[in-house]
């Protein structure tokens, strides 16, 4: 069978690329193009270690097919710092040590910008229910949703 | 508390962590990141079944696929003779390590891999894997502990008898170890009890929950050298355990370490190197491998689920006076649950002059248990906190006040032998009792629950090595992985030495073949003693840099004193010579004896045992018996935080992986021993809408073995918490529930008694 | 003079029973030493996945600890971790 030939753009770069029908656009992220921050913790959605935006909503790469996002938008982590400048998010998760082993972390930064952009003074409830979806084993979510609170208030005064 | 305060300039202080930019932008190469060119794909053909003899397997459809490269089977392994044999740090069976890591003979649980398959393309080496034909004779298999322990159940090992009964059984059992610890005289002491609390407490098996999936790369050259990348707590463990597996020598298998994506004690063993060497070796080609989170839970280890039995007696006014635990744990397919350290720390928070406890290693049919942090401690403290809850109930005693008269301290006979050294049990007793969470009014079906833990924290083989750059910034080089933080840690500590920037201090690990020996990130011994080799080679180094100093100044090197990373005539000295940098030395290192390079290869003893105690608020539901954890806060003595914020990550952590175990996860089998939930939808571990925030209370009771007091304080909390939710649960709904997880069907059934 | 503490398993088969053993030995080595001549088999016992608490500090290197007069030793199982 052939193969598809997806035009998209991702971080703000134009691309194209083949894949089969049955890749997902995780595996189109991590195998072809090479974009391996973006984790597979569990392949079925349930842990948010692939968390990236397609035309600016929230999803699981691994549930995504990746002939779906021709034409699409795409940001994946290696998009959220601009340049060598870190994201608000980046650079408080590093500050409160809101990491441990770091394997959760990248699904769970974009998972946070996308709600903080939507809401740039969530409550930690709207936090905690907002990232239910990204597993994290090692920090108990503390230090994350006091991360992403400390962004969301860095960024209010910016 | 005996310790003289000293001013740390690093020690103590929140810096970034130095690998943390790549971990934050997606940057950091994990286990299932790597390639190579040239690389094929591994996948592993696993048992359908619970207990099945093999009697063949025809792999001839699947190698002649189009696009498969090698498939390998048990055939292609070493068949290893069973015998216990001394291993990194403690006695392995490396037999059973290979069995486990593919099927001889037998298939013991469903998931067991049975052959692997190589090809260009996973579609294809998924395909390969359906046309091997494996013939099966299906066995009767057991799952429940108790059932195993059964005369008549269904026998895992024809060749395993029970260690540690005299005399020697005539008959295989699934029981592979009896242990007994014993400490005083247990039913002298019952006979002047007047309070006895006497319960059975069950626990379920519990994933580590790592959510990096085990991930390696394996590439064996035409001459035999072989070379790993994969996920893991050690290198050099899986350097050891491959090379025994295949007979490789060490000096021809280099294992370079990827970042780690969680462990918990779950990578502490192998299960896709061997195989992913082996597809290398008969392909030619590098070999990746990556398990499914289904494959994670089928087939790698979770911790052993348990069933107690508890009896704690005495007096009136409170003073314990004889305890004994019988415990048995599930060791999965193959021998080695944590019975031995369940029966060791079952009471070691306490001063009780008459104990005894007996354990049971058993074996099922259900994958092979793997080290979970503290492994063992949790179930056990789960009984006899819960068990102490309800004596303090009885006593009309606060729960904390119990636990402060029976506390262990330094000079309380363990159960196990010896004396405590020093420790902070008592102080996290007083912190608990003085902090506002133990003194908030509660409202109506909400309680306060507490509980202790006890690890023992171990100290064991590292190296690292040092090295001074020309410019006077330093590396680190350890052969520990990183899985929380601990780079940050060893820079501190090298700097704090060295009396230079942390930013100055780059620390690196290092793969089997560029750094010396180190036992693997485990048992929380990487901060104390990985910590001490990095101490010991910095002042390795500072020796060099005043010798260095001495030579420029024509004196004797006593007659330099290093402070703050510059070198000073010592005192009394009539002082022309001016001061030098490190810098300084540095950059003339090339005429003072040629690079400046520290190193330290020890052997630690003297790991700081821990103790934490916990506060959990929870409201019950009485219409659907759901528990919400409403606030926790985790108190422990840490002997001495270096990097303050990962300690208390740690703490939360674990605290948070208890809370899981206490309340939602288990394993569910059905009728043919097929796990029913292998995936993190049917598996809950805690989300961050669970959970409150988690505070913490470092208490520091400096540990006398390490320089800088470090006591490990990894484990520690995660041993507390099944019993602090079990007894909030009981004191809000009055109703308690000794057998975990306390899941909302369970709760409400008790309920409705 | 050093004092031994047993588990009773462990004295029942390697100590015929003794648990409580007095050793003059100034050295780790030569307590076990000592052990073995008197019982042989204590030292291959000690070899594997043992390790050794002198006055409450557990090392997993026992062999070149030094005693001193009163020290108490305990053999324990070797401890891991997670």
């Amino acid at each position: 069978m052939s193969k598809h030939h997806i035009s998209t753009t991702i971080n703000g770069e134009p691309v194209e690329f083949l894949c089969d029908t049955a890749q997902t656009l995780l595996d189109v992220l991590r195998d072809e193009l090479g974009l391996t921050g973006s984790k597979e913790g569990c392949g079925s959605g349930d842990c948010g270690a692939c968390s990236v935006r397609v035309e600016g909503r929230l999803v699981c790469a691994c549930l995504v097919l990746a002939a779906e996002v021709d034409g699409c938008e795409v940001e994946t982590i290696e998009g959220v710092a601009q340049g060598n400048v870190l994201h608000p998010l980046q650079q408080v998760f590093l500050d409160e040590a809101a990491l441990q082993c770091g394997i959760c972390t990248p699904g769970i930064i974009v998972a946070a910008k996308a709600l903080l952009e939507k809401n740039l003074d969530p409550t930690e409830e709207e936090i905690r229910f907002w990232l239910a979806g990204n597993l994290c084993r090692c920090t108990g979510y503390d230090k994350i949703v006091r991360a992403v609170q400390k962004a969301a208030s860095v960024m209010r005064s910016a | 508390m005996g310790n003289e305060e000293r001013q740390f300039k690093w020690v103590g202080t929140r810096q970034v962590r130095p690998d943390g930019v790549e971990k934050v932008t997606g940057q950091a190469n994990y286990g299932a990141d790597f390639t190579l060119p040239g690389m094929i794909t591994g996948r592993v053909l696993r048992s359908p079944h619970a207990h099945a003899r093999i009697r063949s397997i025809d792999t001839s459809a699947a190698s002649a696929l189009k696009g498969v490269r090698a498939v390998v089977t048990a055939d292609d392994f070493p068949n290893l003779p069973s015998e216990v044999v001394a291993g990194g740090e403690s006695p392995v069976n490396y037999r059973y390590i290979s069995c486990n890591a593919i099927a001889r003979d037998k298939v013991l649980y469903e998931g067991h891999a049975v052959a692997a398959v190589a090809a260009s393309d996973p579609a294809v080496a998924e395909a390969a894997l359906k046309l091997i034909q494996v013939e099966y004779e299906l066995l009767p298999h057991v799952i429940d502990v108790r059932e195993a322990m059964r005369e008549d159940a269904p026998l895992l090992h024809e060749d395993l008898f029970t260690e540690g009964v005299d005399p020697k059984p005539a008959r295989p059992s699934n029981i592979a170890k009896r242990t007994e610890f014993l400490l005083g005289d247990p039913a002298a002491g019952f006979a002047e009890c007047e309070v006895i609390i006497e319960r059975s407490y069950t626990t379920q098996p519990v994933h580590q929950g790592y959510i990096e999936p085990h991930a390696c790369v394996a590439s064996v050259a035409a001459d035999g050298m072989t070379t790993v990348w994969s996920s893991s707590q050690g290198q050099f463990m899986v350097r050891e355990f491959c090379a025994k597996l295949l007979k490789i020598a060490d000096s021809d298998l280099r294992v370079i370490p990827a970042e780690i994506g969680g462990g918990f004690g779950g990578k502490t063993t192998v299960y896709l190197e061997p195989l992913a060497i082996a597809l290398s070796r008969k392909s030619g080609k590098p070999v990746k491998m990556v398990m499914s989170r289904e494959e994670v839970f089928k087939a790698s280890g979770p911790t052993s689920g348990g069933v107690l039995h508890v009896k704690i007696g005495a007096r009136r006014d409170g003073t314990l006076l004889a305890g004994e635990c019988e415990l048995a744990y599930q060791a999965g397919a193959f021998p080695g649950s944590p019975a031995i350290p369940g029966c060791m720390t079952a009471f070691a928070c306490y001063d009780i002059p008459n104990a005894k406890t007996v354990g049971f290693d058993v074996v099922s049919n259900r994958p092979k248990c793997a080290a979970y942090r503290a492994p063992g401690a949790p179930m056990a403290a789960f009984a006899v906190e819960s068990a102490l809850d309800e004596l303090a109930l009885k006593l009309g005693m606060d729960p904390i006040e119990l636990r402060l008269k029976n506390a262990a301290k330094e000079g309380t006979r363990a159960l196990y032998g010896p004396k405590m050294p020093i420790i902070g049990f008592v102080e996290t007793l007083e912190a608990a009792r003085a902090h506002p969470h133990y003194n908030t009014p509660l409202k109506a079906n909400q309680g306060r629950g507490i509980a202790s833990g006890f690890w023992f924290n171990i100290g064991g083989q590292s190296s690292a090595a040092l090295h001074i750059n020309e410019d006077g910034t330093a590396e680190v080089v350890t052969g520990n992985p990183d899985i929380g933080g601990s780079r940050a840690s060893m820079a501190i500590m090298a700097a704090e030495v060295l009396g230079i920037d942390y930013a100055k201090v780059k620390p690196l690990i290092g793969d089997t073949a560029s750094v010396g020996y180190s036992f693997l990130t485990g048992g929380s011994r990487v901060t104390f003693a990985t910590g001490k080799a990095v101490v010991e080679a910095a002042n390795d180094v500072v020796q060099q840099l005043r010798a260095r100093a001495a030579k420029i100044w024509k004196c004797e090197v006593e007659e330099v004193i290093w402070k703050d990373g510059v070198a000073h005539p010592a005192q009394g000295q009539t002082d022309t010579r001016t001061q030098l940098s490190l810098a300084e030395i540095a950059a003339s290192a090339a005429r003072t004896g040629g690079p400046i390079s520290g190193k330290a290869s020890l052997n630690a003893g003297g790991a700081g045992p821990g103790f934490g105690t916990h506060l959990c608020d929870v409201e019950v539901d009485p219409e659907t018996g759901r528990v919400e954890v409403l606030r926790y806060t985790v108190i422990q003595d840490v002997g001495r935080a270096i990097h303050p914020s990962y300690v208390e990550g740690q703490m939360q952590g674990g605290a948070a992986q208890g809370i899981g175990w206490a309340l939602n996860e288990e394993y569910v089998y059905d009728e043919q021993g097929r796990l029913q939930n292998p995936g993190f939808l049917d598996y809950r571990m805690p989300v961050a809408s669970d959970l409150p925030m988690i505070d913490t209370v470092m208490v520091e009771v400096p540990n006398p073995a390490h320089p800088f007091g470090v006591r490990g304080v990894g484990e520690v909390p995660i041993v507390p918490p099944l019993a602090a939710v079990a007894n909030a649960v009981a004191r809000a709904s009055g109703v308690r529930v000794n057998d975990l997880p306390i899941s909302p069907p369970r709760l409400l059934a008790a309920l409705m008694k | 003079m050093a004092t031994v503490l047993l588990q009773p398993e462990f004295a029942r088969r390697h100590t015929g029973g003794e648990r409580i053993i007095e050793v003059e030995a100034t050295t780790c080595q030569a307590l076990i030493e000592l052990l073995d001549e008197r019982h042989p088999g204590f030292a291959d016992a000690i070899a594997k996945g043992v390790v050794v608490a002198i006055d409450g500090q557990l090392y997993p290197d026992p062999l070149l600890q030094a005693l001193k007069a009163g020290s108490e030793v305990c053999f324990l199982p070797a401890l891991e971790g997670g």
